[in-house]
């Protein structure tokens, strides 16, 4: 929690987003500043993926503001939001099945005039799975070797801000371990993170403070040391 | 000799038309594959840009003073543009409807095209004169104008160039994984409407390309373009969308399929084709060389 003088990396004001004539975010405002791992938490359709792909430009239709970097995004096209340093790790992993584990990774271009991510070393110690399944196809990878795959290759392109849709789903103990470990690294590289999680022991660990979703608005916010205090609450609001 | 009944010399010139055919096939449908796999527009104006090509080419010649090796460069250009064009204006709108859209858009602009340039030309075919190279080339079982040896071997250096660009390239690694995922691609940072225009461009480039290399062994007409396509969709039917060595193999093997029917039971000869195209599909409904679609 730094920086009162520089803007926030994020600045969600009143953002409303639909699926054709669904209307699924009903006006959702929060704060990212640089160096934070934020974590939107929810039950199943809650509507933490459409918020993040609502940041992108992904839903079929936005209003409200969006301010990345001090930049208003409501109306730029994904590819320019992208570009402002913007890392997307999808919930559904979306690895390319006709390229290598490799080619996945050096898929995405390095963002022009913005300082480099991690280097491929860097993201091999990070990660050692995925230098030895280098010229494996994408889709012949493990599960948890796709889900690294996924938050590896947004690691190089100089995106300082990175959205991670439910890293930690589906995945066996250490894997998760190796996930979490890596969330805290980049952490302390800089990065300014916001999670999506269901998994609340996972992200509470991790993160500056938790967003709860309910109905596409945010109903609270707590830091991780107000958790305690909160158990029941907390419970009915992540239960089904 | 004899080969079942038919002289070796004459069976080999049939299936040196039939690779020349097959060349052209190849390079029409590789384009077509592209775009659909980018677009997923099935592109009715393919024949017509090849057609295009082909006439550009001829124009050129008789009325710019432009010589064959000019206009094998400039002509691609113009169709690719033209192409980029359309899809900025046209195809961009229909997306995200159903295929069906996407073939009745191209019909109909194939139509308009195809109208336009009867209007101005007719419909009787263009002699181009004499091909640009001329000569035999003795293989000893066979006498081979020189002219279709480069229309193979350029058909042939199109389409491998291509395979390497999509299959070893940094641009080539977006087409693809943008063709299994676009909105991914775009939230790298990747203009993807762009690298759509693009693919369309590249595509109609090639059957331009095709088009000029047929421009001096093919009487040229506003109406080449129709047997052209409906030949090369049976050959993208059969190969399947999934591979580019595959659409580029079932090709050249089609051309030479319809070839020996040539020589051995003419009156088929036209319809061969089709009835591969059945066979595959009773056995292999995604095509040869077709993934999951
Ligand atoms: N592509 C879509 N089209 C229509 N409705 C959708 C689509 N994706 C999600 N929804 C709906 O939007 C709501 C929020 O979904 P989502 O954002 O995926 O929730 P979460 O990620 O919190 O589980 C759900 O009711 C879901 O059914
Ligand atoms: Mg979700």
């Amino acid at each position: 929690m730094n920086t009162t003088s520089q803007p926030p990396v994020l600045a969600v004001n009143g953002l409303e987003a639909w699926y054709g004539e669904s209307h699924i975010l009903q006006g959702v405002d929060f704060e990212v500043h640089s160096g934070e791992v934020v974590t939107l938490l929810g039950r199943n359709g809650s509507g933490r993926t459409t918020t993040l792909k609502a940041l992108l430009g992904l839903t079929d239709r936005r209003s409200g503001s969006v301010r990345l970097f001090g930049e208003e995004v409501i109306s730029l096209d994904t590819y320019r939001i992208a570009r402002l340093g913007v890392g997307y790790c999808p919930e559904e992993r979306g690895i390319f099945s006709s390229l290598s584990c490799e080619e996945n990774l050096r898929l995405p271009p390095l963002h022009r005039g913005k300082a480099p991510g991690l280097s491929m070393d860097e993201v091999y110690r990070l990660f050692p799975n995925l230098e030895e399944r280098k010229r494996s196809p994408g889709t012949a990878l493990s599960g948890g070797e796709q889900q690294m795959l996924a938050l590896a290759r947004i690691l190089r392109t100089g995106s300082r801000l990175l959205l991670l849709d439910e890293i930690s789903e589906g995945l066996a103990p250490v894997i998760v371990q190796t996930l979490g470990e890596a969330i805290k690294e980049l952490r302390q590289r800089g990065y300014t993170i916001l999670l999506v999680e269901q998994n609340f022991h996972f992200s509470s660990a991790l993160s500056d403070r938790l967003l709860f979703m309910e109905s596409g608005r945010i109903i609270e916010t707590l830091n991780p040391d107000e958790l305690d205090d909160n158990t029941d609450r907390v419970i009915r609001m992540l239960s089904v | 000799m004899d080969i079942f009944g038919v002289p070796s010399q004459a069976l080999m010139a049939q299936l040196m038309i039939g690779l020349v055919n097959g060349s052209f096939y190849a390079v029409l449908s590789l384009g077509l594959a592209i775009i659909f796999g980018m677009l997923h527009v099935i592109n009715f104006t393919h024949g017509a840009m090849f057609m295009l090509g082909a006439l550009l080419s001829w124009a050129g010649l008789y009325y710019f003073n432009l010589n064959y090796w000019v206009m094998l460069l400039l002509a691609p250009v113009v169709v690719g543009v033209f192409g980029i064009v359309l899809e900025r204006l046209f195809l961009r709108r229909i997306y995200k409807l159903d295929y069906l859209y996407g073939l009745l858009l191209t019909l109909g602009l194939t139509l308009v095209i195809e109208g336009v340039v009867r209007s101005i030309f007719g419909v009787s075919g263009k002699p181009y004169g004499p091909a640009p190279i001329s000569g035999v080339t003795d293989l000893g079982f066979l006498i081979i104008p020189n002219y279709r040896l480069w229309v193979i071997a350029a058909s042939l250096t199109a389409c491998v160039l291509t395979w390497y660009g999509i299959e070893r390239t940094r641009l080539g690694g977006y087409l693809r994984a943008a063709t299994e995922n676009p909105k991914l691609v775009e939230t790298f940072g990747i203009n993807v409407p762009v690298l759509i225009s693009l693919t369309f461009g590249f595509g109609v480039a090639l059957a331009a390309f095709a088009g000029v290399l047929a421009a001096p062994i093919m009487q040229v007409s506003a109406l080449t373009g129709q047997t052209m396509i409906v030949i090369v969709f049976a050959v993208v039917v059969i190969g399947g969308m999934g591979s580019i060595a595959g659409t580029i193999v079932t090709g050249v093997a089609l051309g030479l399929v319809e070839a020996l029917t040539k020589v051995y039971y003419p009156p088929a000869s036209s319809m061969v084709m089709f009835l591969v195209m059945v066979l595959v599909l009773l056995v292999r409904p995604n095509g040869l060389f077709g993934g999951k679609e």
